[in-house]
């Protein structure tokens, strides 16, 4: 398979703090990979980073051969990258269908085009009954979704998502994994997750990335990172003692 | 919906008819209201659909007035070049204002203030353009006031109640229909988070400029209107805070963002306004200031308990209505 996204020994430091620190990882072309570690170790960085909100202090990042390092966060999308943010940023005053019709513009021209592209993503996402209330009016787990919905419906090649697992029962997490895995088969998009919910993640990836204090600390399959004694020490021990 | 067909119906029909039930003063008081509720669509597609500030939108209305005025008295030539002129001037200013603040990411309040020290700025430099009269302000030779010369706006106050009522209706249905194109959602999503609007590719910085330019330019056309049913200009007056400030005060009553607010805020608040200085010079007082304390107190009210305002409410109870 070849690399969708590359990214190269990138860093990126705030006022001193190394919040990301020469980090280097490939996500290939229809494959599902996990950007995981303790809080703070730099993951949303990286997806700033990726798309364009951030701008690395050294270090590159490709995406389907061409480098997106200086384009705006707008170009980075238009190139075929959708993300969600970790803290949900609908757009409260407009109803859920407008929401996700503004993300479906980018690819459409013309109003009842995006429309149609919305109600679609809507039924995928579950949330078609919900499309004529107003965002802010949502639960969290809707407002989860509903990033979801409006990354997807700009027809990315590759989704980045921000913990979009956080805050759901069970259920809905099992819900959500499945809808991610037969968009992934389906449609053989691409996916790049950050995820605190192992279970998900050891569903979800054939690759898994670990980040700590800004570092990559390991990156394999995930039955290699659970038996991982580095990963356990600073991650996943920690985890399944809290 | 109903309740806006029904309520856009009513009103257009009360429009067409009513030169010939008002009397002279009211027919002016209407002009007048009309103007506002003009302006204020104008001003509510940058604030009220793209969520961008401005307090200085006197300037446009200046800008559009000069550009327009000045042709008219030194070529003779009317408004059917000096529109267009009035356009072009401000389009550039906005432009500008837009540019310099978009670039430099001066956003909300900061942003208003740009807009503010431009038109400031604006108006001290018309104090000095002595072709254009400067402080001793500008004067269009007034012709009959019975004819009807569309073509150079000269005429009586039903043609310019015509001409301000046809813009109000143009401007509105303009705000109805662009809400609905893809620069519409795009607008809204800009004002709800820009930064989530650039994560799905919204280009925020042209998006944002367009909506700037849109709204100084047909704000300027307010201004030729201003300047033809006035047929004087000072700088003082017509770039004054507080026109910038009164522009405003009937979209934001009214309903920021909706189609129809700034009509209803502008048709409740302009009578009003003339209704208290007529109460007042009826009680004998002379005190210019108790109109702009009349708004104030009702802005504040408004603000209170209807934070929407006041059309939003009003739909809000009509649908409630008949839910039960
Ligand atoms: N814009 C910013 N300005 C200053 N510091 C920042 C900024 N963004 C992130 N940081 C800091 O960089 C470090 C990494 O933060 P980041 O949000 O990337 O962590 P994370 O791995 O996503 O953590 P979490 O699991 O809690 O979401 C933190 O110490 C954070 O405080
Ligand atoms: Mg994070």
């Amino acid at each position: 398979m070849t690399d969708l996204l590359v990214v190269d020994g990138v860093s990126r430091s705030f006022r001193g703090l190394r919040a990301v620190s020469e980090v280097g990882f490939t996500v290939p072309e229809g494959g599902i990979v996990g950007l995981i570690g303790p809080n703070g170790a730099g993951k949303t960085t990286c997806f700033n980073l990726i798309a364009g909100v951030l701008r690395p202090d050294q270090g590159d990042i490709r995406f389907a051969g061409r480098s997106l390092i200086g384009l705006r966060p707008d170009q980075i999308a238009a190139a075929g990258i959708g993300r969600t943010f970790q803290i949900v940023r609908p757009f409260p005053e407009l109803t859920v269908r407008q929401n996700v019709t503004v993300g479906a513009l980018l690819r459409h021209r013309r109003v009842a085009d995006a429309e149609a592209a919305a109600d679609a993503v809507l039924s995928r996402l579950e949330l078609a009954t919900k499309a004529d209330r107003h965002a802010g009016s949502l639960t969290l787990p809707d407002r989860k979704r509903l990033e979801v919905a409006r990354a997807l419906a700009t027809n990315p090649r590759l989704l980045l998502l921000d913990e979009v697992m956080a805050g759901l029962r069970p259920t809905e997490i099992d819900a959500m994994v499945a809808i991610l895995v037969d968009l992934n088969r389906t449609t053989g998009l691409t996916i790049l997750l950050i995820e605190h919910v192992m279970r998900a993640v050891m569903a979800l990836c054939q690759h898994i990335v670990v980040l700590h204090h800004g570092e990559l600390i390991a990156a394999g399959p995930p039955a290699a990172i659970q038996s991982n004694p580095t990963v356990i020490g600073s991650y996943l021990g920690e985890e399944a003692l809290g | 919906m109903i309740a806006a067909r029904a309520m856009g119906g009513a009103l257009l029909l009360a429009g067409l008819a009513a030169p010939w039930l008002a009397s002279e003063y009211v027919l002016s008081v209407l002009i007048v209201s009309l103007w506002f509720a003009y302006v204020g669509q104008a001003w509510n597609i940058m604030m009220g659909f793209a969520g961008q500030l401005s307090l200085g939108h006197a300037m446009y209305v200046g800008l559009g007035a000069y550009a327009a005025a000045g042709l008219f008295v030194f070529t003779g030539i009317g408004p059917w070049l000096g529109a267009p002129l009035a356009v072009i001037v401000a389009v550039i200013a906005g432009a500008g204002i837009g540019w310099l603040g978009f670039r430099f990411q001066v956003k909300g309040v900061y942003f208003a203030l740009l807009t503010i020290a431009f038109a400031e700025f604006t108006r001290i430099l018309f104090d000095h353009i002595t072709v254009l009269g400067g402080s001793g302000g500008l004067f269009l030779p007034v012709g009959q006031r019975s004819g009807v010369d569309l073509i150079n706006l000269r005429g009586g106050p039903v043609m310019f109640y015509y001409v301000i009522f046809v813009m109000t209706v143009a401007i509105t249905a303009l705000s109805w229909a662009l809400l609905r194109t893809r620069l519409g959602y795009q607008w809204q999503a800009i004002r709800e988070d820009a930064e989530a609007a650039e994560a799905v590719g919204v280009p925020v910085f042209r998006t944002k400029l367009l909506a700037v330019m849109l709204s100084a330019g047909l704000t300027a056309l307010g201004g030729v209107f201003f300047a033809f049913y006035y047929n004087t200009l000072f700088p003082e007056q017509i770039f004054a805070k507080s026109r910038s400030i009164e522009m405003i005060l009937a979209p934001i009553i009214g309903g920021m963002g909706t189609v129809l607010g700034p009509l209803v805020g502008a048709l409740l608040l302009t009578p009003l306004g003339e209704l208290t200085m007529a109460v007042i010079a009826g009680l004998g007082v002379t005190n210019a200031g108790v109109r702009q304390v009349v708004f104030g107190v009702l802005l504040i009210l408004v603000l209170w308990f209807l934070p929407q305002g006041v059309w939003p409410w009003l739909t809000q109870r009509w649908a409630k209505g008949r839910r039960q």
